[in-house]
């Protein structure tokens, strides 16, 4: 059942899977991030009650839902890490963590400079914005964890278990806004999937924020696709097919 | 699947449900801790199965909407004083020195912090809005409720015209 998958367990298939996914990432990405940015921040129209300062949104959304999405990718590359011990998935498991680590720092700081005109507050420890924050610190952990150790399969293996027994927090992110009274408002989207006859957002508002989505998505996946190729070159330096693209061409 | 595979999955599979079974107790049984405010029902007639009352001089937050014609100047003019309500029956009166935010409108959600004075009524030291997550342009909020939203910059001006409050 897992056949096709066993190949990608060596570095260099890898590589070459990587090379031909990413443009197919990085061109849409970069296009729909643009679209999506310009159509949010200039056309959409303003909200009824918080006029331009919701605008906003269409940063803190995609990055908040991506910070979630890239720890799940960040969790599943540690389950194979230590379960199966393969060294691309602990290259993987470092190539995600920054670029999420950085998805969730622009959610909490686009939601402090949100929060400062709307609510009145930069912060306030709801259930929401705390375990947003500890996301974060799960990110700085696992990366800090990975390098804490002479040898390095060593700091992979400490810092898949720390990834892996963070997911739990993802759920909690999520659910907050529901499971307990929230300065926080509920998730758009989720409401909109899940209730279709009463939208909270029309659709000039709702387009330009679901590009967002779509741009950051693919614009984040190709910076881990190509923080993981270098990876996989710097520690394949001395096999023979890692030489030969390094001296040239593919 | 090889045998140190299998185990290495199991012991994986044991520690995160045995975290997650934790952690799920530990957030069952902090529930009532982790919610941000009293809602003005459970200040009057006490929250959770214990029906736990918070006690005069207390420091809490509490959140709700502010009652439409309920809000009102008192003493020196800077003190404000409105009604906050919820799905339940009961009311509570908040007063508050301070400038409030942009959002704070009769009929939207606020959270205030601050010390309960009497059974029904805090002073806060602070007062927050919150906002829904529905969002929609001006022209669409005034035919689908009837809600016109006048932006800060040209509320001042609209006060200084009629001379009334402007929390509409």
């Amino acid at each position: 059942m897992w056949r096709w998958l066993h190949p990608y367990a060596k570095p260099e298939a890898t590589y070459r899977l990587n090379k031909k996914l990413l443009p197919w990432f990085a061109w849409p990405g970069v296009v729909l991030l643009a679209v999506g940015l310009v159509w949010g921040l200039v056309f959409a129209p303003a909200d009824y009650q918080q006029g331009d300062s919701y605008r906003i949104i269409f940063i803190h959304v995609p990055s908040a839902m991506w910070a979630m999405g890239f720890y799940v990718g960040m969790a599943v590359a540690a389950l194979i890490a230590v379960v199966w011990q393969i060294r691309t998935a602990e290259w993987a498991l470092m190539a995600i963590a920054p670029v999420g680590a950085v998805l969730t720092f622009i959610s909490l700081f686009t939601g402090a400079i949100w929060g400062h005109p709307m609510w009145g507050t930069w912060w306030i420890w709801d259930a929401r914005l705390t375990s947003q924050l500890i996301l974060l610190f799960l990110y700085l952990g696992v990366m800090a964890l990975y390098v804490a150790f002479e040898d390095q399969r060593t700091g992979a293996k400490a810092a898949g278990i720390l990834a892996m027994v963070g997911v739990i927090n993802i759920p909690i992110i999520h659910y907050s806004v529901y499971w307990w009274n929230t300065l926080h408002q509920g998730s758009t989207i989720t409401q909109m999937v899940t209730r279709l006859e009463a939208p909270t957002m029309p659709a000039e508002m709702l387009w330009p924020l679901l590009v967002n989505l779509f741009g950051f998505l693919g614009v984040c996946a190709a910076l881990v696709i190509m923080r993981l190729n270098n990876e996989i070159l710097r520690r394949e330096v001395r096999r023979p097919w890692a030489i030969a693209i390094l001296k040239g061409g593919q | 699947m090889n045998p140190r595979r299998k185990r290495r999955l199991t012991m994986v599979s044991i520690i995160l449900v045995t975290l997650a079974a934790a952690t799920g107790l530990v957030l069952y049984a902090l529930s009532q801790n982790i919610d941000l405010f009293y809602t003005p029902t459970e200040l009057v007639e006490g929250k959770g199965a214990a029906q736990v009352k918070p006690e005069v001089g207390q420091r809490l937050r509490v959140g709700g909407l502010v009652v439409p014609g309920s809000v009102e100047r008192i003493d020196d003019g800077l003190t404000i004083a409105f009604d906050l309500i919820d799905e339940g029956p009961a009311q509570i009166t908040v007063e508050y020195t301070g400038i409030l935010p942009d959002l704070f409108r009769e009929g939207q959600g606020i959270v205030a912090q601050g010390e309960l004075i009497s059974a029904t009524r805090i002073r806060a030291s602070e007062v927050l809005a919150k906002h829904d997550e529905e969002y929609m342009p001006p022209e669409l909020a005034k035919a689908l409720k009837g809600i016109e939203h006048v932006p800060p910059a040209n509320r001042q001006q609209e006060e200084s015209d009629n001379g009334s409050g402007g929390y509409q």
